[in-house]
């Protein structure tokens, strides 16, 4: 088959592909259009796939329509399955998974990814004359040869990181960093040894280059992640989206293609922007978040002297009577409702407290969860109109003229010692003021547990917090039980 | 095309994806990372290639390996962002006062 020389027609094709995708991105500034989006996304795809199957067969002179030979038609019906097979179970994984694993499942996605642009990168390798980037002295053309590594290197780091990101996810593995003995001196070294190999292969296209850059990059992938905590996943799970634009983005080049070059190039500045603001919701350098082992250092060090101090235990009737009393309640949902599953009850709570006259908004903080916009999702999935729903900087303002703050699985973000305390792993962070609340009630498994910095919260000894300590789900039936 | 034409539209790109991007409103950020997710599965354009390319059987195959994993991503990912996109509503109530109780 012939087709190192793509068609005009093909190649406006994969441009209208690229537009559409860029419409796609743009769908999603209001909820109202973004189902739009997700359409125009759809109708790119399938452009592109189209186009490139028709761009397979060759059109004989004289002829519109390509005649396939039996051999082409074979090798269609083999093509035709594997789609088929990838969307049979895409389609079962998307409509069975449950909202609260969306970050595993992003992450199982990058993977894929960033395995499939491996093994493009390796069938570009084996048969270069079909994606049109052999040399006139029959080799593999060196500016080829670069992307082809870098495309093959970003694939493989996506893979294995994604991998490492979806078991701590998952819970398959420990979320705790791991830290290895001079793990900056080992990714530094395994990541120059791929630049340098990378280089090597312009020169020498043998497979032992190729083999060695590929298995460095799936070591440095699983290197990366392993250190990095739990709560640090908004973050790897953003740079994981960002590389497996890349990896598409160097395919493009590869293959001169501009529709895998546009979506590459959106994806990955996509990736990169929600890394950037997750990195600057927590007040940490990306570097920091990279080199890993965040909460490790500080946690246990204040246990002593916490445990000594007064605090005061509501119970869930206290609760039902001074919410239904309030004027207005901000509800500041975490992580641990995420865990407890207990978006739908605060919702019917909210609704039962709106039945009542009371003002209800939801706060979101940016790094609450697991992953960029985990708790609105959530909120989402318990019919929470999205315009109840609040960002931070939106509604700090407000809790001066809050009643009851309603802390539900959060710790963190509402952590006074980021404002105050020069010392705290977390100072600096942007927090909700709920302090400034008239009434603060934290709802929390039990006293023992700090937050994932490790670092003590002033919040629970302030007078006018009410500690309501019992799983998250469990406490907010029985407040509706008791209203 | 020669490479200073691809780079060119791959810079461009960086910035039309940064100034798109910034306009996503952060409650979708979610489904922003689910739909990037699906084009980036856009890959599958080399993949395609690869399965339908004759004369080496290793290429192929893997190309087709490739198609199957793209596929997932491409069907899984747009799937699942319309089931969560389906999910933002705006408000409608009929029971309550938004505007809270009166003085």
């Amino acid at each position: 088959m012939e087709h190192a020389v793509i068609p005009p027609w093909a190649l406006i094709a994969y441009l209208v592909s690229g537009v559409l995708f860029i419409l796609a991105l743009r769908g999603l500034s209001s909820p109202a259009t973004s189902r739009a989006g997700n359409r125009f996304g759809m109708a790119g795809m399938t452009i592109a796939v189209l186009t490139t199957l028709l761009t397979q067969a060759p059109i004989p002179e004289g002829s519109f329509l390509p005649s396939p030979t039996s051999e082409e038609l074979v090798t269609l019906v083999k093509i035709l399955v594997a789609i088929g097979l990838g969307g049979i179970i895409g389609i079962t994984i998307a409509r069975k998974i449950a909202m609260t694993a969306m970050p595993q499942l992003v992450a199982a996605f990058h993977s894929l990814v960033g395995l499939a642009a491996v093994l493009v990168g390796w069938a570009a390798y084996l048969n270069p004359e079909a994606f049109g980037i052999l040399g006139a002295d029959g080799m593999i053309d060196p500016v080829s040869r670069v992307e082809m590594g870098l495309g093959i290197a970003i694939g493989a780091i996506t893979f294995s990181g994604s991998v490492i990101a979806f078991a701590k996810l998952n819970g398959t593995m420990s979320g705790a960093a791991i830290l290895l003995p001079a793990r900056h001196v080992i990714n530094l070294g395994v990541i120059s040894a791929i630049v340098v190999l990378t280089a090597w292969f312009t020169q020498d296209e043998g497979l032992a280059v190729i083999g060695a850059i590929t298995l460095l990059a799936f070591i440095v992938g699983f290197l990366l992640i392993i250190p990095i905590g739990g709560a640090d996943m908004p973050v790897v799970v953003s740079m994981l989206n960002s590389y497996s634009g890349w990896a598409a983005a160097a395919m493009g080049f590869t293959l001169h293609n501009t529709a895998m070059i546009i979506t590459g190039a959106l994806v990955g500045s996509s990736g990169a922007i929600l890394s950037y603001i997750m990195c600057k919701a927590m007040n940490r350098s990306f570097i920091s978040v990279i080199a890993g082992g965040f909460g490790t250092e500080a946690g246990g060090a204040e246990e002593g002297e916490r445990i000594d101090r007064p605090w005061k235990r509501g119970s869930a009737e206290d609760a039902a009577f001074l919410l239904k009393e309030a004027e207005q309640v901000i509800i500041i949902p975490g992580y641990g409702m995420a865990v407890a599953q207990a978006q739908h009850v605060l919702r019917e709570m909210a609704d039962l407290l709106r039945e009542e006259g009371v003002r209800v908004k939801f706060a979101i903080h940016p790094v609450a969860g697991r992953m960029p916009g985990h708790m609105n999702v959530l909120l989402a999935e318990a019919d929470v109109p999205y315009d109840e729903v609040f960002e931070l900087e939106d509604i700090n303002g407000e809790f001066a003229q809050t009643d009851v703050a309603f802390i539900i699985g959060a710790n963190d973000v509402v952590n006074p010692a980021a404002k105050t305390d020069k010392s705290s792993p977390i100072y600096g962070m942007p927090v909700f003021d709920v302090d400034k609340a008239k009434t603060i009630m934290f709802l929390k498994r039990s006293m023992s547990g700090v937050g994932y910095a490790g670092v003590d919260n002033e919040v629970f000894y302030m007078d006018q917090t009410m500690m309501l300590l019992a799983d998250a789900k469990k406490m907010v039936e029985e407040i509706i039980k008791a209203m | 095309m020669d490479f200073i034409s691809i780079l060119s539209v791959f810079v461009l790109a960086c910035f039309v994806g940064y100034y798109v991007v910034w306009s996503v409103t952060p409650a979708l950020h979610t489904p922003l990372m689910s739909v990037t997710n699906a084009i980036s599965s856009v890959i599958i354009v080399g993949a395609l290639i690869a399965g339908a390319s004759a004369g080496e059987a290793h290429s192929s195959w893997l190309g087709l390996g490739a198609v199957v994993l793209a596929s997932i991503n491409i069907f899984g990912g747009f799937a699942v962002t319309a089931r969560m996109l389906a999910m933002y509503k705006k408000k409608d109530r009929t029971g309550g006062s938004p505007e809270g109780k009166g003085k």
